[in-house]
């Protein structure tokens, strides 16, 4: 049987249909996953996909951070479910708790939109376990809410914890601090991060393949440990 | 029923660019010397039953985010 990976779908969502097709492009099995059910359909892993969860009211995330769907997240990662979030994904499991710090306005205020290169600085999550230890990847970034913030203990703890799984190369796009681009949660098995790898699986659509090994990464993960 | 304030600001050491945005956008009308940051307010009718600690667990639980943001809460 192939591992079923679930898709989140928010009022808001844009990106459900490309995190899906990465999944399917990885081999696993895309299951979607509606934000009003208290149902993770016996999924193996989560994808929270980017968009406008919402329409970002309140603060971008913050609504949809307590939608039903994100209990049962949040229950399941307690218990080791491997959960990604892409962009908005992100801001949803920052403010889930699931993930430290938060996404505050670009620095100049702009919608940055542009293929960005990223340094895979920790290869022994979940979600990156497939990238060797400072490969750079090229995938798109598109946002305007994607500068990353968190208190000088926090940030110190993830520097220190090596938690800081992507960062920015050739150019901060949104004056992030530390030029981070995604961080882990403690067990690693929580990723999130604001550019969006789920575009970058072809070179028909995106401007690279490598953004795929988020997904197959994480499919090598549950080959390799029991079921939880 | 009671009214209630919660007003919402970024923390000072959080970089506010919408603040700052506004702050420049004033020199183009002509006002030197301001400086803005920008941040939510909220007025809320509540009900006679919902005490101080919920007001308060709702302004850090939801209408701010203490990782960036200070808030107070008022009753008027």
């Amino acid at each position: 049987m192939s591992t079923r990976i679930g898709v989140i779908t928010f009022p808001g969502t844009l990106d459900d249909v490309d995190a899906s097709r990465a999944v399917r492009y990885a081999g696993a099995e895309p299951v979607a996953l509606w934000h009003g059910d208290h149902d993770l359909r016996g999924v193996d892993a989560v994808v929270v996909p980017g968009g406008f969860s919402y329409g970002d009211y309140l603060r971008a995330g913050a609504i949809a951070s307590l939608a039903p769907i994100m209990r049962e997240v949040v229950e399941g990662a307690a218990k080791g479910l491997p959960v990604l979030g892409i962009c908005n994904g992100f801001q949803i499991l920052c403010e889930a708790g699931l993930l430290p710090g938060a996404l505050t306005r670009n620095e100049k205020l702009h919608f940055v939109c542009r293929d960005q290169k990223l340094r895979v600085e920790n290869a022994d999550t979940a979600w990156t376990s497939g990238f060797v230890p400072g490969e750079e990847i090229l995938v798109p970034v598109k946002n305007a809410e994607g500068r990353f913030v968190a208190a000088p203990d926090t940030l110190k703890a993830l520097e220190a914890e090596g938690r800081v799984v992507f960062r920015y190369v050739g150019g901060n796009p949104n004056g992030s601090v530390a030029d981070i681009a995604g961080v882990a949660s403690e067990s690693g098995r929580v990723v999130g991060l604001m550019p969006h790898p789920e575009h970058a699986i072809d070179l028909l659509t995106g401007p690279s393949e490598q953004g795929l090994g988020l997904f197959t990464s994480v499919l090598g993960t549950l080959a390799g440990a029991p079921a939880a | 029923m009671a009214r209630v304030v919660v007003d919402v600001m970024p923390k000072p050491e959080i970089l506010d660019v919408q603040g700052q945005a506004v702050s420049r956008a004033l020199t183009r009308i002509g006002v030197a010397g301001i400086e803005v940051r920008q941040g939510k307010h909220f007025e809320l009718e509540v009900d006679d039953s919902v005490d101080d600690e919920t007001l308060h667990r709702i302004a850090a639980d939801l209408l701010a985010n203490p990782v960036i943001e200070d808030w107070t809460v008022t009753r008027v």
